[in-house]
C-alpha cells in the first residue's frame, strides 16, 4: 500500500510544490522527447517513472548547503533543487546559458554551481568516488553538510561504485549513495547485471546500511532519505539506498525498448505509472482539487511553451568557448599559477 | 644551507604546503602514519598534521583519484599518491574523464586543483609493473598538466607550485633520482618552480639535448665530459611534459641546429615525438641535422632479468655516443 502523502510530515504547501514539480517534470520530459523527435535537439534521456522517487529523495536535502552529484535521469530532483524548465531546455538546445554544460555537455548531464550540483561525465558511476571526496571535505570543515550521489542499477557493476562505497565505509563519510533501480541497463535486464537478491545488500559488504525503498511511494521514499540524511549529518556515516523505480520510456531517444521488453511488460509499466498514483493521492488528501489540477496543467503547458521558446532563442556558445577554460587563467601577479 | 636529496625535497615541499594551506590533504596507499609511503616521501607528515589530513587509503586507485577530485571540487587541495606510476592506470578514468575535463565542461563553474603523484622509472629490478614510464598515457589531455622534476630544487619547487596550481597536475617522480641526486638548499627559501616552463640547465653552441628524468643526468654528465673535447652542449630539462613549453624548445633547437631528444620511455608515441613535431613545424630551416631520438625500445615494458632490464634502459654511454655523433654530423 502506498503511504499517505501527509504521513511524510511535510506541510500541505510543501506537498503542493512537490506535486507541481513532479507534474512539471513529466510534461517537460514529454516536451524534450518531442523536441528530439522533431530534430530541434539531438538527444534526450527520459526520467519518466522515476519522478516520485526523485521527489521524495530531493525533499530530504537542503539545496545550496548539501552537495548533489546527479545522474542523467535526475531531472525531477534537479528541479526540486531549484533549477527551472528554461535552464534545462537551454542545456538541451546546447545554449551557453544552460547551467549544466554551457553548450558543451550533452543534454541531461545535470549540474548547476548555484545549487552545488556538480558537473558529471557520461562514464557511469565515476561520480561516486568524487562524491566521497566532497563528503571527506565536510569532515575537514567540521560541517554537517551531506553529499547526495545517484546512479542507475547498471552502474553498480562498475569498479568505481564499489571503491567509493568501501572508502565511505572505512572513513564513515556523510554521503547518501543512491541506486535508482529501474531494472534495466539499457536493454540488459537486472538478472544479467547482478545475482544478488537486492543491490541494497551491497551496503552491508562495505559496512554501511543498505536499504530497499519503494520509489513509487513518495512518503516511504522521503522518510527513508530523511533517516539517511539525519544519520549522515550526525556523523554516523553513509547509507546506500536502492530506490526501486520504473523506466517507462526507452533508455534514451536513440533506443527502442520494444525490441527487448514485451508488450505485456510495457502495458504493466504504463498501468503502474506513479504519476497516476500520486495524482489520485493529492486529490484524495485534499492537496489539490480537480479544478486546481486542471488549472495547473494549463499553467504548466503555457510555462513550458514559453520556456521552450526562450531557450531556443538563447544564443549558442561563442566560438571562443572552444578553447576557453581548458586550463585556469594565468595569474598576472605570479605569471604562472592559476588563481584558485 | 642543508644538503638534501630529491626525496627529502619532495617531503619538504609537502611539509611546507601542509603548514601554509589548511585545506591541503595528502593521502594514498601507506601514505599515513607510521609508514609514510613505501618510498618514505610522506614520512612524518601524519604525525605532524594529523590523521585527518595525512592518511592511508585502501588499495583503490580510482577511489584515490576521485577522492582528490571531490576535495578539489569542494574547495580543498589534495595530493594523492599512487604507489607506483604503473598502478595509476586503474585511475585513468577519474584523471582523464573527471579531473582533466572538469573545468572545461563546466566552463569554470567547477575545477579540480589537485596533484596526483606517481613514482616512475626503471632500473630497480621491478619488472614490468614497478618500472614503467606511464607519462605518454596522460600527455595530450588538454586540461591536465603533466610535469616531472629532474633536479632536487625542482622536486621541491615544482611540487609546491603544482599544489598551488588551479589545474589538476600529474606529477611524475623518477624513483632512481630519489636518493641519487643531492643539492644544497636554504630551508628558509620559498622555492616555486614555474609549472609550464622548460629549463635550460646548460648553455652550449654545438648541439642541443632535451631530456627529463634519470636520462637527463646522463646528458649533463656527458655534456661535461664532451666539453673537454670542445663540444658545447645546450641542455634543456623539459620538465613540463604537457603542455610543452614550445618557446624554450624551439629557441634551444634553433640555437645549435642539432637536436637530440632522450627519455627512458618507449621511443614511439611518447613525449619525444611531440617535441620533434614542434621543432619540425617551427624550426625546420634552422636545423643542420635530422632530429634524433634516443629512447627505450618499443617493447611493452621493462623485463625483470638483469640483462634485459639493462638492455631496455638508455645507458649513459649511449647518450654520450649519440651526442658525439650529432656533434660530428
Amino acid at each position: 500500500m502506498t503511504r499517505k502523502l501527509q504521513e511524510s510530515g511535510l506541510t500541505k504547501a510543501q506537498l503542493r510544490v512537490v506535486y507541481a514539480q513532479i507534474l512539471r517534470s513529466r510534461r517537460l520530459d514529454e516536451r524534450m522527447l518531442q523536441l528530439q523527435r522533431t530534430g530541434k535537439t539531438s538527444f534526450h534521456t527520459s526520467g519518466q517513472g522515476q519522478e516520485i522517487g526523485q521527489a521524495g529523495m530531493a525533499m530530504a536535502f537542503e539545496p545550496g548547503k548539501d552537495y548533489y552529484l546527479p545522474y542523467y535521469r535526475d531531472m525531477t530532483a534537479f528541479m526540486l533543487f531549484g533549477i527551472t524548465a528554461k535552464e534545462i531546455l537551454m542545456d538541451s538546445f546546447g545554449r551557453y546559458d544552460g547551467p549544466s554544460g554551457h553548450g558543451l555537455q550533452m543534454p541531461n548531464h545535470y549540474a548547476a554551481k548555484r545549487v552545488k550540483a556538480v558537473s558529471q561525465s557520461s562514464t557511469v558511476a565515476s561520480q561516486y568516488p568524487v562524491a566521497t571526496g566532497i563528503a571527506y571535505g565536510a569532515k575537514l570543515e567540521n560541517s554537517d553538510r551531506v553529499t547526495l550521489v545517484t546512479t542507475g542499477d547498471g552502474s553498480t557493476g562498475e569498479g568505481e561504485f564499489h571503491e567509493a562505497l568501501n572508502f565511505a565505509g572505512v572513513a564513515k563519510l556523510p554521503v547518501v549513495f543512491v541506486i535508482e533501480n529501474n531494472g534495466y541497463a539499457i536493454s540488459t535486464p537486472h538478472n544479467e547485471e547482478y545475482a544478488a537478491k537486492s543491490l541494497a545488500l551491497r551496503g552491508q559488504g562495505y559496512g554501511i546500511p543498505g536499504v530497499d525503498v519503494d520509489g513509487l511511494d513518495f512518503t516511504a521514499t522521503y522518510l527513508a532519505f530523511k533517516e539517511a540524511v539525519t544519520r549522515a549529518r550526525k556523523g554516523d556515516g553513509a547509507t546506500l539506498i536502492n530506490l526501486h523505480v520504473l523506466r517507462m520510456q526507452d533508455h534514451t531517444s536513440d533506443d527502442n525498448q520494444r525490441i527487448y521488453r514485451s508488450k505485456a511488460e510495457l502495458a504493466e509499466v504504463k498501468a503502474a505509472d506513479p504519476l497516476k498514483t500520486i495524482t489520485q493521492q493529492v486529490l484524495d488528501e485534499g492537496i489539490y482539487t480537480q479544478a486546481e489540477l486542471a488549472d495547473l496543467e494549463k499553467q504548466l503547458k503555457k510555462d513550458i511553451n514559453v520556456a521552450t521558446d526562450q531557450a531556443e532563442a538563447a544564443p549558442l556558445p561563442d566560438l571562443s568557448v572552444l578553447s576557453q577554460n581548458v586550463f585556469a587563467p594565468v595569474d598576472k601577479e605570479s605569471g604562472i599559477y592559476g588563481n584558485n | 644551507m642543508a644538503t638534501i636529496d630529491y626525496l627529502q625535497a619532495l617531503n619538504q615541499a609537502l611539509d611546507e604546503e601542509l603548514a601554509q594551506d589548511d585545506t591541503l590533504t595528502v593521502f594514498g596507499e601507506d601514505v599515513g602514519a607510521p609508514k609514510g609511503g613505501v618510498f618514505n616521501v610522506t614520512q612524518g607528515l601524519a604525525e605532524k598534521y594529523g590523521d585527518l589530513r595525512v592518511f592511508n587509503t585502501p588499495l583503490s586507485e580510482a577511489e584515490i583519484a576521485g577522492l582528490a577530485i571531490g576535495l578539489g571540487v569542494s574547495g580543498h587541495h589534495a595530493v594523492a599518491e599512487f604507489q607506483f606510476a604503473d598502478y595509476i592506470l586503474p585511475a585513468t578514468n577519474q584523471i582523464i574523464s573527471e579531473a582533466a575535463r572538469m573545468r572545461y565542461r563546466s566552463q569554470g563553474d567547477w575545477s579540480a586543483p589537485v596533484v596526483f603523484r606517481a613514482p616512475y622509472g626503471g632500473g630497480v629490478g621491478g619488472g614490468f609493473y614497478h618500472s614503467q614510464s606511464t607519462e605518454k598515457v596522460f600527455v595530450g589531455q588538454p586540461g591536465l598538466r603533466v610535469v616531472t622534476p629532474s633536479t632536487v630544487r625542482d622536486a621541491k619547487g615544482l611540487l609546491k607550485s603544482a599544489i598551488r596550481c588551479a589545474d589538476p597536475v600529474l606529477f611524475f617522480e623518477h624513483k632512481r633520482l630519489y636518493h641519487s641526486i643531492k643539492t644544497d638548499i636554504d630551508p628558509d627559501e620559498e622555492i616555486l618552480t614555474p609549472i609550464d616552463k622548460a629549463q635550460v640547465l646548460r648553455q652550449g653552441t654545438d648541439i642541443t639535448v632535451m631530456s627529463y628524468g634519470i636520462t637527463l643526468q646522463y646528458v649533463l654528465q656527458a655534456a661535461e665530459e664532451l666539453a673537454k673535447s670542445g663540444i658545447q652542449t645546450e641542455v634543456v630539462d623539459i620538465r613540463s611534459l604537457y603542455p610543452l613549453d614550445e618557446a624554450t624548445i624551439v629557441a634551444a633547437a634553433k640555437k645549435t641546429g642539432k637536436v637530440l631528444l632522450v627519455n627512458e620511455d618507449n621511443k614511439e608515441g611518447g613525449v619525444l615525438g611531440e617535441i620533434s613535431a614542434i621543432i619540425s613545424e617551427q624550426a625546420l630551416f634552422d636545423l643542420d641535422a635530422p632530429i634524433k631520438r634516443l629512447a627505450g625500445p618499443d617493447s611493452p615494458a621493462m623485463p625483470y632479468a638483469k640483462n634485459l632490464e639493462q638492455a631496455f634502459l638508455v645507458q649513459p654511454d649511449q647518450v654520450k655516443q649519440a651526442m658525439q655523433e650529432l656533434a660530428e654530423f
